[in-house]
């Protein structure tokens, strides 16, 4: 049910008031209001659920997150303990 | 696509895991909350990769699990009624009620529709102006603004014949329900990702500070959710509570204080009961006393039903982490995805139908 996917958006327009767009998750493009995300423009990435945009993609988080994980290992690797000798 | 798949490289995700086993020394129950974080963990078989210190138990996250009884009996009398055209999320249809589903009422010759958003059903509405149209609003805080859209926009354009069948629930007090449970085991949590965009995560400090637990804000991936169990693991090694948001790509401090309002502006905070669970204080949204014209259960005057719960079903012991869809005698024999007995084996988010669809037919046998 709270399944949201990460999608671009491709056009802004107005629907009798109502900030909408279109929006392409990866080449199926759908509608989705972007009223509630008014700093999201064409090219952004926004997160949608049910036709409705919650956040737009943090880039730059999504940068330092992932640069965190490939982190993980480098100092599991020198704990090794060197061989004897 | 951008900003999944790299959450879903294996090479990452090894890394996660070799961490994970460097740092845990000790058992722990963590709950996923979320059904989709359910639905992720067994469909990647992530319960299995983690070190088994770990265990991982599945919350009550699934709206259309916890949705009682009496309001989806509700709904079955609302569709049946002449004149009306009943829209829902598809994952509502196959739910059984005390007596029938929203499927067979369908195939029966009632009007009943899937809409993908909430904003189709009042353009249903508007095409059909001589009929009425009920959309069943079921959800947590992230569908809840949504939800709370068709019925702003339903007034704004002036549309009469649109009313909504209210199950909204909220994911603070259930956790802290699970935690005052005399059963729990439960010692972290990977928080709701996607609930929190909208309404952020300070409203966690407070459960973190009270319980002594800590609560990390996790996306829904492969990478997030070993990355999620990682972060848990650190803290209860550490013994440090607090609230730490793993998912902050989509997640920010304060959420998403527009469709807060949006959601304020049309629900109010209310009791509620959930399937399985029972009835859980300040746990839900009804419509503002203001909007009440718009309540469909209201419009078509349903009362109180009275209500049939299959005995077999253990999905209530499910929802709240203590029990596996495989200890249920039911589960894959009298209950199956296409005659389920209860609604954690509907919702693709359920744990039984999670546990059916991937064939988690027995417990784990260790080598």
């Amino acid at each position: 049910m709270c399944l949201a996917i990460p999608g671009k958006v491709v056009e802004v327009f107005e629907d009798h008031g109502l900030r909408m767009g279109r929006i392409d998750f990866a080449g199926t493009v759908r509608k989705a209001c972007l009223a509630h995300v008014p700093e999201a423009g064409v090219g952004d990435y926004v997160l949608v659920h049910v036709g409705f945009a919650l956040s737009v993609v943090d880039a730059a988080e999504a940068a330092r997150t992932y640069a965190l994980l490939e982190e993980l290992g480098l100092l599991g690797e020198l704990e090794t303990p060197e061989a004897p000798g | 696509m951008k900003y999944l798949d790299e959450y879903r490289d294996g090479r990452v995700a090894a890394k996660v895991l070799a961490e994970l086993r460097r740092v845990v020394t000790r058992p722990w129950t963590l709950m996923e909350v979320c059904g989709g974080q359910t639905h992720s963990i067994v469909k990647h078989g992530i319960d299995r990769l983690l070190p088994e210190e770990i265990e991982l138990v599945h919350g009550p996250g699934c709206p259309v699990c916890v949705t009682p009884l009496e309001q989806i009996d509700k709904a079955h009398a609302i569709a049946q009624r002449p004149g009306v055209i009943f829209t829902s999320f598809g994952d509502m249809l196959r739910v059984p009620g005390s007596r029938t589903d929203l499927l067979r009422l369908k195939a029966q010759g009632a009007d009943v529709r899937i809409v993908y958003a909430p904003l189709d059903a009042v353009k249903i509405a508007q095409a059909h102006p001589d009929r009425e149209v009920v959309f069943f609003a079921i959800g947590f805080e992230t569908t809840a603004p949504a939800n709370a859209l068709a019925v702003t926009r339903a007034q704004a354009l002036g549309v009469k014949n649109f009313s909504v069948l209210v199950s909204q629930v909220l994911v603070p007090p259930a956790i802290a329900a699970v935690l005052q449970s005399p059963g729990n085991r439960v010692r972290g949590f990977l928080g709701p990702g996607h609930v929190c965009t909208v309404m952020g995560t300070r409203e966690y400090d407070a459960i973190a500070q009270r319980y002594h637990v800590p609560i990390v804000i996790t996306g829904f991936e492969p990478v997030d959710l070993l990355d999620g169990v990682l972060r848990t693991v650190r803290r209860l090694e550490a013994g440090e509570a607090g609230v730490e948001n793993q998912y902050s790509r989509v997640v920010s401090r304060q959420g998403n204080p527009a469709a807060r309002q949006l959601i304020w502006s049309v629900f109010e905070v209310c009791d509620r009961q959930w399937r399985g669970i029972g009835s859980i204080p300040k746990s839900g949204l009804r419509l503002r006393w203001e909007l009440r014209e718009l309540d469909a259960g209201r419009r078509f005057e349903v009362g109180a039903m009275e209500t049939l719960e299959p005995a077999a079903c253990i999905s209530g012991q499910v929802l709240r982490g203590l029990k596996k869809p495989h200890d249920c005698p039911a589960f894959g024999a009298a209950c199956t995805p296409e005659h389920p007995l209860g609604a954690t084996m509907v919702s693709a988010e359920g744990a039984c139908a999670a546990y059916y669809a991937y064939g988690r037919h027995h417990a784990k046998v260790n080598p």
